[in-house]
Formats: C-alpha cells, sequence, structure tokens
C-alpha cells in the first residue's frame, strides 16, 4: 500500500484468484441447480401412483384379456389360445418389425416370438405408438376386419393394426410396435407390472 | 455512530431471546434423538396401533419410515394397516363428521402437530392426565385443560390423582408399565411424532454442513480476491 | 483506462455482430467498467447489491414453489406440506423463500438506514429515494400476500386483521375490504386472488420500480459515507471523478464477500434454524386455516411488527379505530417525505451535530421496542395499578408502545427544526479514504 513505487500488478496472482473463485462460484452455482432441477422430477407421490402393480391373472380366461393401469396407462393382459399364438406366424410377413429389432419397445427377457414371459400370456401398453390412442381389441379372427385377420388391435384414430402380440402391421401410421412394460411373475397367479427381476 | 452500533448490537443479541411464553405451565423436555433409529421404530408401531385409529397423519407417506430403518416388506407385513401400497399416507377411515359427535372435537392431523405444538408440550402432554370425573371422558389433563380426548394410553400408565395443593400428579393406580417405562414409551413416540413432522430434518442438518463448508471456502477466496484487486486503491 | 482499450481491441466477430445491433458494449462500460463509484464505501454499501440477489433467489425458488402449490383452500395447506416432504429438494426450496422473505426486509431495513444516516435521500437523489420507498411498499404487499399462502392459523387470521384495517376507512371501509377478499370473511376467494398479486402483479411491478431505482442511482451517481459529491473532483484530463473507481471489478469483488457472508448467514438458517424461533415461520402456521376459532395470540410477522405496535397503540377516537390505521399507514408513508424534512446543510452523519445523532439514536430504539412490543401480547407486562392517574388499568406495554409511537412520529415531525438547529462539521472537499 504504501509502497508507491510497486504500482506492478501481480498478474498471475490475480488471474489465479480470478479462475479460483470463478470455478468455485460455478461449482456452487451447479450445486443449487441440482436441487432446483431435481423439485421438477416426479415427487414421492407421483412416484407411489406409478409404483408396481399387482395384477390376479387367475382369472383371465383362455382367448380374452384384461385391462389394469399402471402409470395412468391401460394395460393389457392377454390370456393367449393356443391357436392364437399359432396364428402369430401366419403375420410375420406382414409386419413393419417382426423380428423386434426396435430394442425399446420391450424388454431383453421378452424379445421372443410370443414377446412375453410365460407363452400364452402377453402383457401390453394399450397406447397407439402413433399419435397415443388406445387400441380396440379385435381378438377374434376375421370379424369385421377382413378375411386375413388373426385377431389383433385396432386403432379407431388413424388406422393402425396390431397383432396379439402388439407387433404393428406393414402399411400402418403406427411405426413401431406396441410397448411390452416391464413386469414379472410374483407367483403362478400373481403378475407385477413396472417392475422385473433386473432391477 | 459509536453508540448506534452498540445499540444496534445490544437488540440484536437481546431480542430474540426474548421468546414467546405464552404457556405459563412448565413443560417437560422430551426425549428427542432423531438418529436413534430403534427408538423411532418402536416410536412408528406405537404411532400406528394406538394413535392412527382417531388421529390421521395424510402427509405421512409409509414408505418413508425407510428413513428410519424400516424396509418396505416390513412396512407391508407388520405396520400396514390403513392402506394397501406402502406409498400411500396414513389417513384412516373414520369420518370427520363422526368424530366431531363423539368427541365433541375433530382428532387434529398429527402430521405436523410437534410443529404446531412443540415436542415438549406432546410429551407432557400424554404424560399428565389424570382422573376427573366430573369429564365425560372421565378424564382430564394438566397441560391441555378440559381436553377432548380420553386417555388411550391408560391402562399403560394406570390412573393419576391431581393433588389440587401443589398442583402435582400422584398415582395412585399402577398400570401395565412402570413410571420410567411408561415415561420411555411416550418419549419414543413423540421422538416419532418428531421425526414424522419434518421427515428430511436429518438429511437437512447433514447437508447444511457441506453447504457451510463450501461457503467459507468461497469466503476466503472472495476476500483474498478483493485484497488483491484493492492493492490498486490508493 | 486500460479496460476500454482491450475491449475495443478485442471487438471482432460475435462482439461486433452484437454492438451493430444491440449497445451491449457500452452498456458494459456505461454501468459496470466506466461506472465510477466513489472509493470510500463501507460496510452499509452491501445491502444493496444483497438486496438484489434476494430479489433473484426469491424469483427462483418461488418459480419453482408455484410449480407444486395449490391456491386452493381445501388444498393449500396440503399442497406446502406435500412440498415439504414429496417434492424432492421441496423442503430446501421452501425454507429458501420463507427464509428469503424475512432477510429481504433485513436487507431492506438496513439498506434504509444507509440512506438515512448518510443522507443519500437529499438532492439530488430524491427520486432515487422515492422509487426505494416504493419498492419497500411493494415488498411489504408481497410479504403480505405471500403470507396468506400457506393457509394455516397465522395467515388466515393475520390476512383477516390487515383486511379489515381497510373496513375502518370512513364511508368506504366496508366495501373496500369485502372487495377485497371477494367474500364475506377471508376464504377461498381471497386466497385466489392474494396468490395471483403475489405471483404476477407485486413481482412484476417490483422488478419495474427496481429498473427505474437503478436507472436513477446511475443517472446521478451513490452518495457515500462521506456525503460529498465524487462528481465535484474531476481528473482535468479524463474528466473521471479523483475520487471514484470503476464498479467492475472494484465493486464487483468487494460485493462477492457481502455475498459469501450474506450467503452463510442464509444457509445458516435454512439449514439449522429455518423457525428462527417463531420469527420466520410461526408454530400456529403448521395449524390449518380454521374459520371458526382464531388461535390466543395473533401477531404478525417480525418485519410488520413496529407498525402493528403502533396501530395498537393508538387509542380508538369517537369509537373509530380508523386513526390508529391512519397512524400506522403514515408511519410507513413518512419514509417518503425524508428528503424535504431533513434541512441540513450537510448529509452524512460523519459530519452532523449531536442532536441530529440522537434523534437517529432515538428512532431506532423506537422502532426496535415497537418491533418487539408488536410481537407480544399487549398485557405481556400486566398493567397499571388503578390508583395512578390517567394511566391507572391500563396494559404497561400499551403506555410503552404509546411513548415510543409518539417518538417514532417526532423524529419525522421535528426533523425540519432540528436538522437545521444541528451544529453541523466542516465537510471536506475530497471522501476520507483509510
Amino acid at each position: 500500500m504504501a509502497n508507491h513505487q510497486d504500482d506492478k500488478i501481480d498478474k498471475k496472482k490475480r488471474s489465479f484468484l480470478i479462475a479460483a473463485t470463478t470455478v468455485t462460484g460455478a461449482i456452487g452455482a451447479g450445486a443449487i441447480a441440482v436441487p432446483f432441477l431435481s423439485s421438477m422430477t416426479p415427487s414421492e407421490r407421483a412416484k407411489a401412483a406409478g409404483a408396481p402393480v399387482e395384477v390376479d391373472i387367475s382369472k383371465i380366461e383362455t382367448g380374452s384379456m384384461i385391462t389394469t393401469e399402471w402409470r395412468g396407462q391401460p394395460v393389457w393382459i392377454i390370456n393367449r389360445s393356443k391357436a392364437m399364438l399359432d396364428d402369430l406366424k401366419k403375420n410375420d410377413l406382414n409386419l413393419s418389425d417382426p423380428n423386434l429389432d426396435v430394442i425399446s419397445q420391450q424388454p431383453n427377457y421378452c424379445k421372443n416370438a410370443t414377446r412375453s414371459l410365460k407363452p400364452n400370456l402377453v402383457v401390453l401398453v394399450g397406447i397407439c405408438t402413433h399419435l397415443g390412442c388406445s387400441p380396440s381389441a379385435k381378438l377374434q379372427t376375421q370379424g369385421d376386419m377382413g378375411e386375413n385377420w388373426n385377431g389383433g388391435f385396432f386403432c379407431p384414430c388413424h388406422g393402425s393394426k396390431f397383432d396379439l402380440a402388439g407387433r404393428v402391421f406393414k402399411g400402418s401410421p403406427a411405426p413401431i410396435n406396441l410397448v411390452v412394460p416391464p413386469h414379472k411373475y410374483i407367483n403362478d397367479n400373481t403378475l407385477l407390472i413396472g417392475e422385473d427381476n433386473k432391477g | 455512530m459509536k453508540i448506534l452500533t452498540k445499540l444496534f448490537l445490544i437488540f440484536i443479541f437481546v431480542f430474540p431471546n426474548i421468546g414467546f411464553t405464552n404457556e405459563h405451565l412448565t413443560l417437560d423436555k422430551a426425549p428427542i434423538d432423531l438418529h436413534d433409529q430403534a427408538s423411532l421404530q418402536r416410536g412408528a408401531k406405537t404411532f400406528i396401533n394406538y394413535c392412527l385409529n382417531c388421529h390421521s397423519a395424510n402427509y405421512m407417506r409409509y414408505n418413508r419410515l425407510k428413513d428410519i430403518g424400516l424396509s418396505d416388506n416390513l412396512i407391508k407385513d407388520n405396520l400396514l394397516f390403513t392402506a394397501e401400497k406402502v406409498g400411500e399416507p396414513m389417513k384412516i377411515a373414520m369420518n370427520k363428521k363422526d368424530a366431531k359427535v363423539w368427541f365433541g372435537a375433530n382428532p387434529p392431523d398429527l402430521s405436523v402437530e410437534v410443529r404446531a405444538r412443540g415436542s415438549d408440550w406432546i410429551y407432557s402432554y400424554l404424560r399428565g392426565y389424570y382422573r376427573d370425573p366430573s369429564r365425560p371422558t372421565g378424564w382430564n389433563n394438566t397441560v391441555f385443560d378440559k381436553t377432548a380426548m380420553p386417555h388411550i394410553l391408560w391402562k399403560l400408565q394406570g390412573d393419576q390423582k391431581l393433588n389440587e395443593e401443589h398442583h402435582t400428579l400422584e398415582l395412585v393406580k399402577p398400570g401395565t408399565l412402570s413410571a420410567k417405562e411408561y415415561d420411555a414409551f411416550v418419549g419414543d413416540l413423540v421422538n416419532y411424532l418428531t421425526f414424522m413432522s419434518e421427515p428430511s430434518k436429518v438429511k437437512r442438518l447433514h447437508m447444511g454442513y457441506y453447504v457451510l463448508l463450501f461457503l467459507g471456502l468461497l469466503l476466503v477466496l472472495t476476500v483474498k480476491l478483493k485484497k488483491e484487486f484493492w492493492k490498486d486503491i490508493k | 483506462m486500460k479496460i476500454e482499450t482491450k475491449i475495443k481491441k478485442n471487438k471482432g466477430g460475435l462482439m461486433a455482430w452484437v454492438d451493430e445491433r444491440f449497445p451491449l458494449s457500452s452498456l458494459i462500460t456505461d454501468h459496470l467498467t466506466e461506472y465510477y463509484a466513489p472509493k470510500n464505501f463501507n460496510f452499509w454499501y452491501f445491502f444493496g447489491a444483497l438486496a438484489l440477489l434476494t430479489l433473484v433467489l426469491q424469483l427462483i425458488t418461488g418459480l419453482l414453489l408455484t410449480m407444486h402449490y395449490k391456491p386452493d383452500a381445501e388444498l393449500a395447506f396440503a399442497s406446502v406440506e406435500y412440498i415439504m416432504r414429496d417434492v424432492s429438494f421441496g423442503w430446501l426450496i421452501r425454507y429458501m423463500h420463507s427464509t428469503g422473505a424475512s432477510l429481504f426486509f433485513v436487507v431492506i431495513y438496513l439498506h434504509m438506514f444507509k440512506a438515512l444516516i448518510y443522507g443519500s435521500y437529499k438532492n439530488p437523489r430524491e427520486l432515487l429515494w422515492l422509487f426505494g420507498v416504493a419498492i419497500f411498499l411493494c415488498l411489504m404487499g408481497e410479504a403480505f400476500f405471500g403470507y396468506l399462502l400457506p393457509w394455516g392459523q397465522m395467515s388466515y387470521w393475520g390476512a383477516q386483521v390487515i383486511v379489515n384495517l381497510f373496513s375502518t376507512i370512513p364511508f368506504v371501509g366496508p366495501d373496500l375490504s369485502e372487495w377485497l377478499r371477494g367474500d364475506y370473511l377471508v376464504s377461498d376467494a381471497t386466497l385466489n386472488r392474494f396468490f395471483a398479486f403475489h405471483v404476477i402483479a407485486l413481482p412484476i411491478a417490483l422488478l419495474g420500480l427496481v429498473f427505474f431505482h437503478l436507472v436513477a442511482l446511475h443517472e446521478v451517481g451513490s452518495n457515500n459515507p462521506d456525503g460529498v459529491e465524487i462528481k465535484k473532483n474531476l481528473d482535468k484530463k479524463t474528466s473521471i471523478p479523483l475520487d471514484g473507481i470503476p464498479f467492475h471489478p472494484y465493486y464487483t469483488v468487494k460485493d462477492l464477500i457481502g455475498v459469501s457472508v450474506f450467503l452463510i448467514v442464509f444457509a445458516l438458517i435454512i439449514f439449522y434454524m429455518p423457525e428462527m424461533g417463531g420469527y420466520f415461520l410461526e408454530a400456529n402456521n403448521f395449524i390449518p386455516a380454521d374459520p371458526l376459532k382464531t388461535p390466543a395470540h395473533i401477531a404478525p410477522v417480525w418485519y410488520f411488527t413496529p407498525y402493528y405496535s403502533i396501530l395498537r397503540a393508538v387509542p380508538p377516537i369517537l369509537n373509530s379505530q380508523f386513526p390508529g390505521v391512519a397512524a400506522m399507514g403514515l408511519s410507513v408513508i413518512a419514509f417518503a417525505f425524508l428528503p424535504w424534512l431533513d434541512k441540513s446543510k450537510v448529509k452524512s452523519i460523519r459530519y452532523k451535530g449531536n442532536l441530529f445523532k440522537r434523534w437517529i439514536a432515538l428512532f431506532v430504539v423506537s422502532f426496535f421496542i415497537l418491533g418487539y412490543l408488536g410481537t407480544v401480547p399487549s398485557n405481556v407486562w400486566g398493567q397499571f395499578s388503578n390508583t395512578i392517574p390517567l394511566i391507572g388499568g391500563v396494559d404497561k406495554a400499551t403506555v410503552v408502545a404509546r411513548i415510543f409511537t409518539i417518538t417514532y412520529f417526532l423524529f419525522f415531525a421535528l426533523m425540519p427544526y432540528y436538522s437545521q438547529k444541528d451544529k453541523t462539521k466542516p465537510v471536506p472537499s475530497r471522501v476520507s479514504y483509510k
């Protein structure tokens, strides 16, 4: 202070202090951003509402389906008959993605011909992959869906068609297959949707 | 200027200490330890068995009991009486209108009761019941005169009588717990109620330590930075 | 000067592109690197920057709270507990907002006190001061509306009492308070509109006023602890004030210290005493609002208590509470008249005489005592014995509040007199530094 001759600025020290304060300040700003941003993630209430759902599957008759709800979305559980399962193969030629190459549409354990853990029981999120309508069930063969229909789903909004494994037919506006949610069997009669053995 | 600074400091230090003294009665200090998980778990069990019939805790989710060391399965098998899923809040089935008719007052939701009343108040209240035939419930309370709540825990505590002269309580008929055991029992319950009134408190205290450490570092740096720059100013 | 040439040299590419379309460089030079502030700022000059910081923090945390809060009498209380428990880090955001509200007033009061002791409201800074008073009024409104939102007992009854104050205004009062509430008592409609005021109207007004406050400040330049106008002593060559230093970097780095200390205090409260012994978050406010049950003791939050004390101290005249209400309003508005009440030849307390200093001390004492009395019931100290004439049977605290209400107003009312009579010291031509 008193030394007027020494007017030179210690540039090194100054730029070090600037850098150190800036970095520390930036870390602080980043740290406070974490709770701020995380407050916008699903809350405990949303998590509780979106918690895994237990479903009693003992009462689904062969050839029929039930609809349940998980995270506010309809989830279908279809108990397919032997004939229905056999018919699935017939659709392969007409499908957009018969080999299930789009991996995000089902967990690995359902990447098989029937898209399911137990061959007969398939679990599907009942939301059309086009624009989010819920398709109607057309489980029976033929009927109003035409001669070559082997059973499946039809979206009333834009006419997307899916088979009984939720696979989308060529020519549908929907680009990819219906989603198989994570699920597991707690015992022979109880299915848990929303949680699998991976985690 | 100096007088002012002095006055200012005096006021800053003196006034916050003149707290609210609405309650003229002396309350006993509740044994609160939010890190004592065993005590909190015992308290949670007591709360669910004894309180959660008439009192709800609508803002408290069962799975929040994880914070005091209980697993989802443990909660599900032992504590989940009023809900189906562990993510649900501690609601009760009792209708508010019925409650008003039965008790003359609505049993308050207990989620944040400790923050409204203080843990010492509840601790003293639950130990302050005495026999009073003039009351419809047969009980009165030294902390909350003419309380509408019956003495739910009387089998455990036994009967107390009010000594009008000294305004003290005497145990006339012992309950199933000794006085010491009963105090510990209520202590655990109040400890749990305190946890429930602000479940994030332990996390808050823990986090504060790191935040202050960081800000301390920031202060050191900014002081050095300012000194360096202000060398220019003469 | 070095800094200026540096900017101009580097002015290629992006900066030049922006400057052709928006005066970015000149904004930076005019308001930061070549805005000259007196070099003798002391501790008191931190609070302007801190008030701005608090405003920003309140806006951010307020925005996040709005995402989860429900302005509905049935849901409001529960939604606050939802924030405290279910929202990730909701407790932190809520405590930041509630603590921020109180600290905002701490900072603003200290900021105003600085202006008071250094005469910063005097010519040529009258408008700067008036914008400041308007900010203060807005802030009081903001705090009052915000306090209803948690919908606890204190929120509810506090709002009930304050809105009823308006009903004492002669002729239009009852209709006015009904119009404010939108109902016959504080209700869902009131909550809904208070929410609208709290999150839209007043924040916008606050931001606008703060902008004007800063424009006025940069027009006239900052005052300083000596009350010497630095613009009167310019460097003959550069016409830069001799006692001025560029705001950036000197005051930016200095304010950073203030910010760090402030954040430490802020964090200490948030993490270790968010209720601040019942002064920041009141125990009764953890009980949901109940229109049928008034709590035993209603008091406003600490930052309103001096004015509340004045309200209680003034006795009803001709069966009307209006004089008390008017006195309370006047006690706040009085600040706006300071530039014209202070006839002193000098600005700063450093060169004012003992008379003025004593009055300021008296005012500070009155403010604190009234503030304290506003937090407690008026019978805290009991009553005077009935044998004493005039004040027999009256609450002791009320009598004390009356005395200090009078001194509070005398500070303003007598200022034209004592500020003139005060023996001032000669003011130096340059600021004193070190």
